[in-house]
């Protein structure tokens, strides 16, 4: 700091000096749109969690078809809820197409929601949709990777989540397709989950 | 205020209408009004929604006038299918859900209606003791710090229910 100062005495120096720092110390580069890097470049990544099917759900038994993975839990009186009946309500007009693709809600709680609890409370959505958690470890790293928003606040008698809401979708090759926003009209939401199985 | 009878569904015909993917809550069928003794908190359209198996949580929404000379406060209240009511308060930006409880309560000013809707403000019933289904009329209490407690009866709505005047983005 210091010894910068001392530099900026050489009015040619500071202004070198100055364009370093913009370009290294992580300044908001408004063109591109967030202080994130640019997007598809690595959103997403490997993952296992356990799964409401048995077993582990993870980014290679995903391969090979594209996938909806989002981020809740069954804590949550509002957005949760309304994403999976939103998401249920596509499925079901997706019709017999919807098998080509899986649907993963990742519960963010692990603390409160165990796979039996994320059973029982998926037995009221579409079946196609797959609940999963893991440790807050594997989840954070999932989240990190996803660049999704995580993060576990304390309050005087519990803690809430907050969290991305949107739904990711991913190409069969586990790639960064595009999202969804929250409450996005349903006929947006078929188009796109189409546009998503037909590889375009 | 809405009046019950122009707008009365049943709870099926609000079930197609949220499954259909349309619009939602209208007043349809709402609980009584409440008030406080003293008269100055005024509660309207009460009213929660169905929860998927095995939900510990539910939301409450409402309207809340203040029409006393006084700032009060909503500071807690009660359910009889809950452990606890807290108020809470919920806010979406940039597609990161954060929810949060407000310790302190919310205060109402005076000449205020504060509106408790999905993504915003919103009673918090935790520790459901049976899933509310659609129709249901769970009943409550809810405490201010001036005018002290009222009696208030929520109407469940289908899952999914969005607050009349509600549009997708
Ligand atoms: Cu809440």
């Amino acid at each position: 700091m210091l010894r910068t100062i001392r530099i900026c005495t050489w009015a040619l120096v500071a202004l070198l000096a100055g364009a370093v720092v913009l370009a290294t110390s992580g300044v908001r580069m408004p063109w591109l749109g967030s202080h994130e890097l640019p997007l598809a470049a690595a959103i997403g990544g490997p993952f296992e969690l356990a799964s409401t099917n048995g077993g582990t759900v993870s980014s290679s038994s995903l391969k090979g078809k594209p996938f909806a993975v989002f981020f809740g839990y069954t804590f949550c009186p509002d957005v949760c809820p309304t994403t999976l009946l939103d998401l249920s309500l596509v499925i079901k007009q997706l019709g017999p197409a919807a098998d080509q693709m899986n649907y993963v809600f990742v519960s963010v709680d692990p603390g409160r929601d165990s796979i039996e609890q994320l059973k029982l409370y998926l037995s009221s959505f579409d079946p196609h949709i797959i609940g999963a958690t893991g440790s807050e470890a594997a989840l954070a790293d999932m989240a990190r990777k996803y660049r999704a928003i995580y993060e576990k606040v304390a309050n005087k008698d519990g803690y809430t989540i907050n969290h991305t809401a949107s739904v990711y979708l991913m190409d069969a090759d586990g790639r960064f397709h595009g999202t969804l926003g929250y409450q996005e009209k349903p006929d947006v939401v078929v188009a796109k989950l189409k546009r998503l199985m037909a590889g375009a | 205020m809405m009046t019950t009878g122009t707008k009365l569904r049943s709870a099926a015909a609000a079930m197609t209408l949220v499954l259909g993917g349309a619009v939602g809550w209208s007043a349809i069928g709402h609980a009584a009004d409440a008030a406080s003794a003293d008269g100055t908190i005024k509660i309207v359209e009460s009213w929660t929604r169905a929860t998927p198996a095995g939900a510990q949580v539910a939301g409450g929404y409402l309207k809340i006038t203040n029409s006393g000379s006084q700032p009060d406060r909503l500071i807690g209240g009660t359910l009889t299918i809950a452990g606890k009511v807290e108020v809470h308060e919920m806010s979406m930006t940039d597609g990161v859900m954060k929810m949060r409880p407000l310790e302190q309560g919310l205060e109402i000013k005076p000449g205020e209606t504060v509106e408790f809707k999905p993504g915003g403000y919103h009673l918090m019933f935790i520790g459901l003791t049976a899933p509310v289904k659609t129709g249901d009329k769970p009943q409550g209490t809810l405490v201010f710090q001036r005018a002290g407690s009222l009696d208030v009866t929520f109407d469940a709505m289908a899952m999914g229910t969005m607050p009349a005047g509600h549009t997708h983005n």
